[in-house]
């Protein structure tokens, strides 16, 4: 919500800081992928809270339905079959904005204001000043922005701000009803992930782990996977994601290069103007000695 | 005495390259305010920054198709040959304002420049309709849309830092900007700065 004025950390395009008086509790939500059932109730109070309702669509096969997230689908659940140790597993993972601390998509946003993270930790999309480029889609290193179809402009998960910032829990916390996803204090849902992590170790899931990537500054949607030291099993959750270095390189190197680069065309020409002063055709008298074509045309 | 002109651009040239300087212009203005935060106020001059974002690719095709026909008038005068690379060479004497070597109707530096423009712009077509949302962006993958954000960057900015030496240039040298406003430059014009182009064009020999 834009009305928190006091809580922004930082905000696409701004290159001043952000008002810094106070800062908030930082939040997460824990996604806790061993309990999950796959009820996709978490889609439903998504779209039920947010008023989004993506076209229904078509069986392709397998459980996932939408397909994939949306302007109209903030959050879905992702069905992997992954054969380990020979047996089969069924892996699900509810799919949606991460919540970087360091998110790609402020950093790629060109609009002031779009994109806005919140000193709690929610990065939020300002569709009013979206001015529908994708930049934003570049930038995450989670594929997780869409730009809608009906307004060009992009969308994903709020973590539902407009909730928490009156105290209470995203919609999909809300609903879940196996309690597969946790809402608190990053301090504590990291204590919560802590004894999940430790009881799935002793029930034979050795490389059980909470997923909270560091190549982002960590996120505040964190995962337990079972599988921690493959999360690509989840389908395609990335290993070590991080801002790519081409889109470091685009908004981090070139600017500073560009800024020199231009400058300096444009200073050359205004002191080579005020040094050397203007070529005019009539005085290259003194010149024609020293360029034979043009000594010969003069006594042509 | 009656001033001696010799006709450098016909009118159809004249306003061929006043489309691509006017599209140049809108491009620069929206594309830095794309690129710099503490431009993106220029986005103004289209209304909103919405239309900035929507107009940038139209106008950039714009600006294609008339260079492309300014490509096909002028690339082969912009072959590069012995002379311009004893012009290129020398160039410290020409900033002095002394002129090197015999040279045609365009020199070293233009057709270097000529060249640059002509990489430049079609990098910025390619990444340009990589990246063109909602249309084409779709139809490739994200990474190949980074790296197409990176060299539509790149290219802009050599495009840009190119087209000030260029306006530089025309305002440096006096007599220039007449040949692409008016048409015509004076035989003393052409003599200094383009003695060969000078003797076609006048059937003067040497």
């Amino acid at each position: 919500m834009a009305l928190q004025s006091l809580d922004i950390t930082r905000r696409s395009a701004s290159p001043t800081a952000s008002p810094q008086a106070r800062k908030t509790i930082e939040i997460a939500k824990l996604i806790d992928v061993s309990t999950c059932i796959g009820c996709k109730a978490c889609q439903v109070a998504c779209s039920e809270w947010n008023d989004i309702r993506e076209e229904v669509g078509h069986n392709i096969g397998v459980y996932d339905n939408p397909t994939d997230l949306s302007a109209d689908a903030w959050t879905v659940m992702r069905f992997a079959e992954e054969e380990s140790n020979g047996k089969l597993e069924w892996l699900i993972r509810k799919d949606g904005c991460m919540h970087c601390a360091d998110p790609g998509c402020l950093k790629a946003c060109p609009s002031p204001g779009a994109i806005i993270q919140y000193s709690n930790g929610i990065v939020d999309f300002h569709q009013e000043n979206c001015i529908g480029c994708g930049y934003c889609i570049s930038g995450c290193p989670f594929n997780v922005p869409r730009i809608s179809k009906k307004d060009n402009k992009a969308y994903k998960c709020t973590m539902c701000s407009d909730r928490v910032s009156v105290g209470q829990e995203p919609a999909c916390v809300k609903t879940c009803p196996t309690g597969a996803i946790q809402f608190g204090s990053k301090e504590d849902m990291k204590d919560v992930a802590a004894t999940r992590v430790a009881d799935l170790k002793t029930r034979g899931y050795a490389n059980a782990g909470l997923y909270d990537p560091q190549g982002v500054g960590g996120t505040h949607v964190m995962y337990v996977l079972h599988h921690a030291d493959k999360p690509e099993q989840y389908s395609g959750l990335p290993k070590d994601p991080a801002i790519s270095t081409t889109v470091q390189l685009w908004k981090g190197w070139l600017k500073p290069l560009a800024t020199i680069g231009i400058a300096a065309a444009g200073l050359f020409g205004f002191f080579h103007y005020i040094t050397v002063g203007p070529n005019r055709p009539d005085d290259d008298d003194e010149h024609a000695a020293a360029n034979p074509a043009a000594k010969q045309e003069d006594k042509a | 005495m009656k001033e001696q002109l010799i006709q450098r651009y016909s009118a159809a040239e004249r306003i061929n390259h006043w489309i691509v300087a006017v599209c140049f212009i809108l491009l620069a203005i929206s594309g830095l305010a794309f690129f710099y935060p503490a431009f993106f106020w220029l986005t103004g001059v289209f209304g909103t920054p919405q239309l900035a974002r929507i107009i940038h690719p139209f106008v950039g095709v714009i600006m294609f198709v008339a260079f492309a026909r300014q490509f096909f008038r002028y690339w082969h005068h912009n072959l590069i040959n012995s002379e311009d690379i004893r012009w290129m060479k020398s160039v410290k004497t020409v900033l002095s304002g002394h002129e090197v070597g015999d040279t045609g109707k365009y020199n070293g530096g233009q057709k270097g420049m000529f060249w640059l423009m002509c990489v430049c712009m079609a990098v910025m077509l390619v990444s340009g309709f990589i990246a063109w949302r909602p249309y084409f962006a779709g139809y490739f993958p994200i990474p190949v849309i980074r790296l197409a954000l990176l060299a539509h960057a790149w290219a802009a900015t050599g495009l840009i830092a190119g087209i000030i030496v260029h306006v530089y240039a025309a305002f440096w040298v006096k007599g220039t900007i007449r040949a692409m406003v008016e048409g015509v430059v004076t035989h003393a014009w052409a003599k200094k700065h383009h003695p060969r182009w000078y003797r076609d064009m006048t059937g003067k020999q040497k």
